[in-house]
This record gives structure tokens, C-alpha cells and sequence, in this order.
């Protein structure tokens, strides 16, 4: 990955023979020259990303400081024996085709400059909720609404009324107020929806996808997710997230944004209630007139350091739920075992459905199932290998602290407890050992992961359950963007990113 | 700069931040929302460009005033007059 340098300084830094003698700091990739910008932005996931093309674009002088070597955050990548595995992203939500305006992704690409070719996104096959202990209940959506409609309306013919009036009212909701007042999601959707199966059925897909509280969500939550999965849909690049990433980094570029990989923030220092510093991880400080975090709002507090005592800032709790993950890799198709239809299946076993911290290490009750091979790519593009992937609930604190032997004996048992769970809303395989014969590798993230390469606390993707909209924090020239801002999704992290940029920087004129 | 020409300053804008939008009919006496989907993130885009290629700055009070084609003339000439252009 190329290192960036101030931007006056571009086009000499590759002339330099000795600047890879000093990679252990992160200024001295930058010839030292750079100590003050006019916006710091930490973290280079989505929203740092997004943040950084438009205030770049409009001649603000930007750096993103990341702690990690590779962009991305929460939607990252990685390779293990040269193969290259996706981590968060299953779909891209909020997809509409050519032509729909007005909604989270067109607003994006015009916010970025992006065109629509350019993230090259292939619409999904078609997905399902799938409820019961053998999945007995299912509902199909793609994307295109009216399937889904008419699903509820074969399964839930008495509920169809009241599924109609809730989504109107999802339709005609203002979700990207930053203003809005908070209301319970359930509350709101039992006052049309009254079979609590279909309403656990339509929570299990939304809570799933970006949910950071346990039990219910904000009502303003569910209806950006709802819409983001429901009324737009899903598909995804043929190379998955780093189609996205690479884009991304290419307008910030063009922008002349600068970066600095493998330096992460220490320390926000404060006076008086304003950010006056950066300390970064060697040591080094950098000043900036603002500075924008995506790194969470409990883990950007705990980065606060005031000069003075007596200067407190609210607490935000970190939030509860987090997540373990297994990726099979298949030396074929997922079509070649009878499972060629599903994109995502969402599902859950139990009479209720429980979204809420695992009190099991890992719990198989409920989960998502991606089969990242079930996207329409066209007849003559498909991904290398099949994926099989399983996402669950797990309880962090089961998890952290396992001395590295028990941790690997721990992950190959829950590996084999999720895939056991999630083939039973999958069709029969064709043999008992089809799957096993298929696999070529497998992985595993667990709760662990997440707080290690991404700096979540507790392994919370999704973020604190309280959420700052108008991502004002107590000190004046640092706001939060990203997850914590309350946007849910990759193109709801994008837009935070954008929406915080516009709003504290670029209309405020400053 | 004449008036059709402060026009097409606007017209060449919005041609790249909403390049999904077909600028080759609007009426300049009518409403950019009525005839286009553009939202608050747009318009405040219209105001960044114009200060960024042509370093002209309007004020959130005067966004009114790039409602439609005819009026963003009106308003943006002698702001570019103003600059010797």
C-alpha cells in the first residue's frame, strides 16, 4: 500500500531511497513536514473514508490516522494462504437500481463523486427470514418489494392490513433527521403488527444488520435498516469489499487527502473544553482545527485527556452484543450442494426470538447465513471459490480472556455448533459429509477478533446503544461520525461520514 | 459575465454533482426541486462549487435565492461582476 505524504511533497517521497528506513513512525513517513491540518479524521473505515473525500474535495487540508494496515474498519479484508476473506460486509445494503433517486446510495454517489459503474454492484438472488426449529416458517424477500409483501401476505393473510399501514408509515418516516425524538420500534410496530411471530420475523433481519441495542431499537434504527433491506436490497461487488475500499481511497486520493497507516491515535488532548492535540502511537503530536472520529463514541471518550481535572464528559456505555463468525471455504459452488438459491437467510429456532448479549459462549439459536456466491454476477463472472458464512450471536467475556489453547479448542467446537445450527435452514445436503468433502479451509472471527484489529469495546460492531445524531461531543471541535452517529450499514456508516463533514465543517463554513 | 452565461456556471455544476439527473430541458423560470430530484445535500454542494472554482460565496440566508435557473442569474451575476469576471 503506497504511503501518502503531504501533499506539496507528493511525487518526491518515491525519490527518496532511506523514508522506508523510518516506517516505524508515523511521521517520519511524512518527511515531518506535516503537524497541523485543518481536519484530523481517526479510523479509515467508511465513514473516515466518506468524511475525508468531501472536506479533501473542498480544499480542506485532511488527514485520516489508522491504526490497522489496511482500510476498512469494520467492512475490512484480509488474507490467509493467499486466499482473501471479506470481514463484515455480507451485502451491501440500500441497493436501488439505476434511475430510483432520492435514497441513501444516490444521495452517496453524488456526495462522492462516484459513479454508479464503479462499485460494479450485482443484485443478490433472493434471501429469507426462516423461523422454526427446521426453519418451518419463511419469508423470501428480494429486491424487489412485492415479493416480500406478498410472502407476508401468503403466511400472514389476517396481518396484511396492519403490514401495509406499518409500511407507510416506515415509507413517509424522515430517517435522516438528526433531530428526531427517540421511540420504541416495537412499540410502534405492534400497533399494526399483532402476530408476534411476523414481528420477530421482521426484527431478526434489521437487529441483525445494525442493531446496537438488545431487545428493541430506536424506531428512526429500524426504519433506515428496514429500508435499507427491505424496501432497497442487497448485492455487492463480484470482489466484495475491496471494490468499495478501492474506490474509496482513489476519490480520496484524486482529493489530495492524506493518510497514515499503522499510526493509531493515543490520546485526544483537551483544554477548556476544545481538542488541542493528537498524540499518535510513537509519540508524536499533530494539531488540527477539527478533528472527526469513527472509532465509537465510549472508545473516542476514553481518548479524551483534559489539562485540567473537573473537566468530565458524558459516559457512553459500549455496547453489548457481539459476534462470531465462520467462513467455509468450498472447492465448489454453494449450488453444487443443493444450496444455489439463498443470498442471506436470517434465522432463529426458538418460539421467541432473542436478540440480546449471549449469555452462551456462542448463541446457535439464531443467526445469518451468507453464501457470498449467490449474488447475480452475470454468466461469465464468478468468485474463485464458494463461501459459505455463519454469523451468531457470542458472549465477549467468554472469549477475551482464553489462554490461546483453550481459545483454538473453543473456536473448532463452536465452529462445528454454528454449522450444525445453520444447516437446518438450508436444503438437505446431498450426503451427510458433502459438506466436510467440499471444504477446502475455514476461518473464524470471534469477539476477541473484533476488539483487536478494529478497537471496538466488548467486540461491538454495531457500536454503544446510545447514539449521538448530531455527533456533538463535549468538546467543541470533535465530533463522532460512523457507527456511533447512528446511520446504520455500510452506505449508513458512508453517509455519516458525509452528513458530519457537511454539517460541522464544510455548511458551518469553518 | 452575461446572465445566460452565470446560467451555465450553475447548469455545468449541477451536470457533475447530479450526473443522473437530464439538465438538458429545465426551465429557467421554474423551481431546480420541482424539475429535479435535488435535496439540502445538493444544494449546499451548488454553494461549495461555487466557491471552489469560482470563489464566490453565498450565504446560508441568501440559499433562496438559487431556487431556480432565472434566479440564480439574478442573484450570482454581480456577485461574479463583482469579481471582474
Amino acid at each position: 500500500m503506497q504511503e501518502r505524504a503531504c501533499s506539496r511533497f507528493r511525487g518526491r517521497v518515491t525519490a527518496l531511497t532511506d523514508y522506508r528506513l523510518h516506517a516505524g513512525s508515523c511521521l517520519s513517513r511524512t518527511l515531518n513536514t506535516c503537524t497541523h491540518y485543518d481536519v484530523a479524521i481517526i479510523g479509515a473505515g467508511m465513514a473516515g473514508l466518506a468524511a475525508g473525500i468531501r472536506l479533501a474535495h473542498f480544499g480542506k487540508k485532511v488527514c485520516i490516522f489508522e491504526r490497522h494496515n489496511v482500510t476498512g474498519g469494520l467492512n475490512s479484508f484480509y488474507s490467509i494462504d493467499g486466499r482473501k476473506y471479506d470481514v463484515g460486509l455480507h451485502a451491501m445494503t440500500n441497493f436501488v437500481r439505476a434511475g430510483v433517486k432520492g435514497t441513501p446510495l444516490t444521495k452517496l454517489l453524488r456526495q462522492l463523486r462516484i459513479e454508479r459503474e464503479e462499485f460494479a454492484l450485482c443484485e443478490q438472488k433472493r434471501s429469507r427470514v426462516a423461523f422454526g426449529p427446521q426453519g418451518e416458517v419463511s419469508l423470501t424477500f428480494t429486491n424487489d418489494f412485492a415479493v416480500f409483501e406478498s410472502e407476508v401476505a401468503r403466511q400472514f393473510p389476517a396481518q396484511m392490513d396492519g403490514f401495509r399501514r406499518l409500511i407507510s408509515v416506515i415509507r413517509a418516516y424522515d430517517d435522516v433527521s438528526l433531530g428526531a425524538q427517540p421511540e420504541s420500534a416495537r412499540a410502534v410496530v405492534r400497533r399494526h403488527v399483532t402476530d408476534p411471530l411476523l414481528e420477530d420475523m421482521l426484527f431478526c433481519p434489521v437487529m441483525y444488520y445494525g442493531s446496537a441495542t438488545e431487545h428493541d431499537m430506536e424506531f428512526g434504527q429500524f426504519v433506515i435498516m428496514f429500508k435499507a433491506l427491505f424496501l432497497e436490497g442487497f448485492a455487492r461487488p463480484l470482489d466484495g469489499v475491496r471494490v468499495i475500499l478501492r474506490v474509496l481511497l482513489d476519490k480520496y486520493r484524486q482529493a489530495g487527502g492524506e493518510r497514515r497507516m499503522k499510526c493509531g491515535v493515543k490520546k485526544i488532548l483537551t483544554r477548556d473544553g476544545r481538542a488541542t492535540a493528537l498524540l499518535l502511537d510513537d509519540g508524536t503530536e499533530i494539531t488540527a482545527t477539527h478533528i472527526i472520529s469513527t472509532v465509537g463514541a465510549p472508545e473516542t471518550e476514553r481518548l479524551l485527556v483534559a489539562a485540567s481535572a473537573g473537566e468530565r464528559t458524558p459516559q457512553y456505555p459500549p455496547g453489548a452484543l457481539s459476534y462470531t463468525e465462520t467462513i467455509t471455504v468450498l472447492d465448489r459452488e454453494p449450488a453444487a450442494l443443493g444450496w444455489g438459491d439463498d443470498t442471506i437467510v436470517f434465522f432463529n429456532d426458538s418460539e421467541k426470538f432473542t436478540y440480546a448479549r449471549s449469555e452462551a459462549q456462542v448463541d446457535t439459536r439464531s443467526g445469518v447465513i451468507c453464501m457470498p456466491n449467490n449474488f447475480d454476477f452475470g454468466p461469465d463472472a464468478r468468485l474463485p471459490e464458494g463461501l459459505f458464512r455463519c454469523t451468531c450471536l457470542a458472549s465477549y467475556d467468554q472469549w477475551v480472556h482464553l489462554p490461546e489453547d483453550r481459545y483454538l479448542a473453543e473456536k473448532a467446537r463452536w465452529y462445528a455448533e454454528i454449522q450444525k445450527s445453520a444447516q437446518r435452514f438450508l436444503p438437505p445436503l446431498p450426503s451427510a459429509d458433502a459438506l466436510t468433502q467440499a471444504t477446502v479451509a475455514t476461518d473464524m472471527f470471534t469477539p476477541r477478533t473484533i476488539t483487536k484489529y478494529t478497537g471496538r469495546l466488548g467486540g461491538a460492531i454495531y457500536g454503544s446503544p446510545q447514539k449521538i445524531r448530531d455527533g456533538r461531543t463535549a468538546i467543541d471541535n470533535l465530533y463522532i461520525a460512523g457507527t456511533d452517529q447512528g446511520f446504520l450499514g455500510i452506505i449508513g456508516a458512508m453517509l455519516s461520514g458525509i452528513s458530519m463533514a457537511n454539517f460541522h465543517i464544510l455548511a458551518a463554513g469553518k | 459575465m452575461t446572465k445566460d452565461e452565470t446560467k451555465q456556471v450553475v447548469l455545468d455544476i449541477i451536470a457533475d454533482i447530479a450526473p443522473d439527473e437530464d439538465i438538458s430541458n429545465l426551465k429557467p423560470d421554474v423551481r431546480l426541486r420541482d424539475q429535479m430530484q435535488l435535496d439540502s445535500m445538493d444544494f449546499l454542494d451548488i454553494v461549495m462549487e461555487l466557491r471552489k472554482r469560482h470563489g464566490i460565496e453565498v450565504p446560508e440566508a441568501d440559499y433562496i435565492h438559487l431556487a431556480s435557473l432565472d434566479s440564480c442569474a439574478d442573484y450570482l451575476t454581480p456577485k461574479f461582476t463583482a469579481l471582474g469576471k
